[in-house]
């Protein structure tokens, strides 16, 4: 015989609503000081960014300057400018290509099946590849466009991508370094890691940019894009160096004496071992760092590259769109908000998934 | 020799002088050669450079500065710049952190579904984007001649002017310290053991301890003021400038709001993530004890969740002081601008580096230690700690 079990009546939408938002007079008054912001708020944003909004550029500026609401037609004029900043107009469609295949390489490595260090260096390598190709051009007949013409989100995108490039294998040697047994080795690099996290990431890319030509030979000087990009990596790496290290310290010691008393080599310990599941436990916590490195990419602006802030600057600061800085800075924001938004929704996702293991 | 390299203690010892020497070698090689394109120039090294003047100007001080007073004021100056705009930058943040944090952490779904929404969308913008976009709303806002005015606040394009009390420098500072002592004295009558009253009785004496504060910063106040003169100094357009009150340049609101702005966001998720530290055992408890619900927040709640949440929010206050340097973006002449503007002027690029690195570690350290002593202070004692 099953036990005929009674579901408690379902309350009806009305109740519904009352005990979740007017239980009590304090709740009622909270619930609708929050509604009256909320509805004002969107309805102000609503009528400036779509009501009272100029979409077309025939006007020109001065139909647009008069509107009440948004003037997109700044973005209609000068997107290309935004987008792609002094990059030949001809060959502009090469640098969308090359944000394209960030983009997709950017999806490839969120999918599982692509987490084996191979998988992940190979879609990394040759995205890494074809972008500097496309850019670049000189091969299969494209023209050559030299980096002091790069701008706009493909020079954005190439700087976070060469950064996490470099910077995450020298994360992970800054790691092992650090956990070294030997002390002068762990000490030194301990000492490195945490002086470089307590300069602001500017100062770095300054003295990158700057000053270091002084300190180098003339045939090490090389070009300043990759000058500020070798500081934006060795700063990511010092910070994602203690995630891989709080990865390592989670996993247990246990794993690495039974690998030892296996007969492995230090190598095979650590490849094999205590990386994958370092790597698994810091997930999170890297995905976060991506996040952050993404957005500090536009501290570049500082030492004088054009990528997408510097261009936006650029396409609303001469003569006629001057007071059109709203919308500009608007569109940058929500390109911003797109990666960085779906990245960091992503990590929240993974680290519910993996909480479920765990449990 | 072969066998001396099989000794693991040798060969430890060994890979540890390579390792340490080839880094200092490396460091001695750039300053080496960097001293020697210096010297090209001719750029002489040292540190003699700090006791000339130099000849170029700061457009915010809290000390008095001219362009005749040598280096080394100007790096005071601009260490305080970033204290300055650090502190303020701080209180503000966490001011804005705390109120979306409570709204997140709220039983009301629709306070919220607010402050969800303020965290998603501020958190992913960029610092430097939201400091360029204040700087240009600012910037754009009307000329002197047409300022939106509201209270004796003009708000123009050349910054924010607030009306100032007529009173004289020391008398300010001796009233901002009575003031901060009402804040503060309140909260020592209610922990300290020398008084006779149980702890939870006293608000009496905490009232009158701090009027009395407060008194006192009214005496000081009018003690202070400056002979035939109002009482209050308000901005007021004269000719084609502003004349009175205390005038905030736009690079500093910009970038106070901006860190405010952001910075609250990251808070936010602290705070929320102190309160759900917070065992629910622990309220409920509380609650059958009979405490009403705003002695079980004060009591229980919010000491519980301050003790989860300093150790993160000290991190996030050290990032935020180093966010400072987005001063340079919009031309605040904050301790890493005053550098950059030092080098350019005077070629002592290795010196003002340096003195840039021992700058930001010594704001570092000391806020880390001084949050290190709150912790110990708040942390668990004892036979508190149990399993």
């Amino acid at each position: 015989m099953e036990p005929i079990v009674l579901a408690p009546p379902a309350p009806g939408k009305v109740e519904d609503l009352k005990r979740r938002f007017f239980a009590t007079p304090l709740q009622a008054l909270v619930s609708l000081i929050c509604l009256a912001i909320m509805v004002f708020l969107a309805w102000k944003l609503l009528d400036w960014a779509i009501f009272s909004a100029v979409f077309t550029v025939t006007g020109g500026p001065e139909a647009c300057q008069a509107a009440a609401g948004a003037c997109w037609s700044v973005i209609a004029a000068r997107w290309r400018i935004i987008l792609f900043g002094l990059y030949p107009f001809e060959e502009q469609w090469r640098s969308a290509l090359a944000c394209v295949t960030v983009v997709v390489m950017t999806v490839l490595s969120c999918i599982p099946a692509f987490w084996t260090g191979r998988r992940i260096a190979l879609v990394w390598g040759a995205g890494a590849a074809l972008f500097y190709g496309l850019m670049k051009g000189g091969v299969l007949g494209l023209p050559y466009v030299g980096e002091e013409a790069w701008g706009g989100l493909a020079l954005t995108l190439f700087i976070f991508v060469t950064t996490c490039l470099i910077g995450f294998p020298l994360a992970i040697c800054l790691a092992l370094l650090r956990r070294s047994e030997l002390p002068w080795i762990s000490r030194t690099t301990g000492l490195i890691i945490d002086g470089v996290r307590s300069l602001p990431l500017i100062s770095i890319l300054f003295t990158f940019a700057i000053v270091l030509p002084f300190a180098l030979p003339q045939w090490l000087v090389g070009d300043k894009l990759y000058r500020v990009i070798v500081g934006s990596a060795l700063f990511f790496s010092a910070y994602q160096a203690e995630i891989v290290r709080g990865g390592m310290q989670g996993v247990p010691a246990g794993q690495e004496e039974a690998a030892m008393a296996l007969g492995m080599s230090y190598w095979q310990r650590i490849g094999r071992i205590v990386l994958p599941q370092a790597m698994r436990n810091a997930l999170p916590a890297t995905i976060n760092q991506f996040v952050i490195s993404f957005k500090e990419t536009s501290l570049v602006v500082i030492v004088g590259f054009f990528e997408i802030l510097a261009s936006g600057n650029a396409a609303y600061g001469t003569g006629e769109w001057r007071f059109a800085y709203v919308e500009v800075y608007a569109f940058i924001a929500f390109i911003y908000f797109i990666f960085v938004f779906s990245l960091s929704r992503y990590g929240a996702f993974l680290e519910r998934r993996m909480a479920v293991g765990e449990r | 020799m072969v066998s001396l390299l099989r000794n693991q203690k040798v060969r430890n010892a060994l890979l540890q002088l390579l390792y340490v020497g080839s880094l200092a070698a490396l460091v001695l090689a750039g300053f080496v050669i960097a001293r020697r394109n210096l010297a090209e120039q001719g750029i002489s090294s040292g540190f003699d450079f700090l006791y000339k003047s130099t000849g170029w100007d700061v457009n915010f001080s809290l000390l008095p500065a001219t362009a005749n007073d040598p280096y080394w004021w100007f790096f005071l100056i601009g260490i305080i710049n970033t204290l300055f705009l650090g502190t303020v930058g701080l209180i503000l943040a966490t001011i804005v952190g705390t109120i979306v944090g409570l709204a997140r952490t709220s039983s009301n779904e629709l306070a919220q579904l607010l402050g969800r929404t303020y965290v998603d969308i501020f958190r992913n913008i960029p610092l430097i984007l939201q400091v360029f976009f204040w700087y240009a709303l600012i910037t754009h806002l009307p000329a002197p001649r047409a300022a939106h005015e509201a209270w004796g606040f003009l708000l123009t394009s050349r910054g924010l002017y607030v009306p100032i009390p007529n009173v004289g420098g020391v008398a300010m500072a001796l009233a901002m310290l009575a003031v901060i002592a009402a804040m503060a004295l309140p909260i020592w009558l209610g922990r300290t053991s020398r008084l006779s009253q149980p702890v939870g009785q006293r608000s009496a004496i905490q009232l009158a301890g701090a009027a009395v504060a407060l008194v006192g910063a009214i005496l000081v106040l009018m003690i202070g003021r400056l002979p035939d003169a109002p009482l209050l100094d308000f901005p007021a357009l004269q000719g084609l400038n502003l004349r009175g009150g205390l005038r905030i340049p736009p690079e500093f609101s910009a970038l106070a709001i901006a860190i405010a702005i952001y910075g609250g966001s990251y808070i936010a998720e602290i705070v929320r993530g102190g309160f759900k530290a917070v065992g629910k055992g622990q309220m409920e408890a509380a609650l059958s004890l009979g405490l009403s619900p705003w002695r079980v927040f004060t009591l229980v709640r919010l000491p519980l969740a301050l003790r989860a949440m300093l150790p993160i929010l000290a991190n996030q206050y050290v990032w935020l002081m180093k966010a400072t340097t987005m001063g340079i973006a919009v031309g605040f002449t904050d301790f890493f601008m005053i550098v950059a503007l030092a080098i350019n002027h005077s070629g002592q690029t290795l010196e003002a580096i340096g003195i840039l690195m021992a700058g930001f570690l010594a704001i570092n350290l000391s806020l880390a230690a001084i949050f290190n002593r709150i912790n110990k202070a708040i942390a668990l004692k004892g036979n508190q700690l149990r399993g």
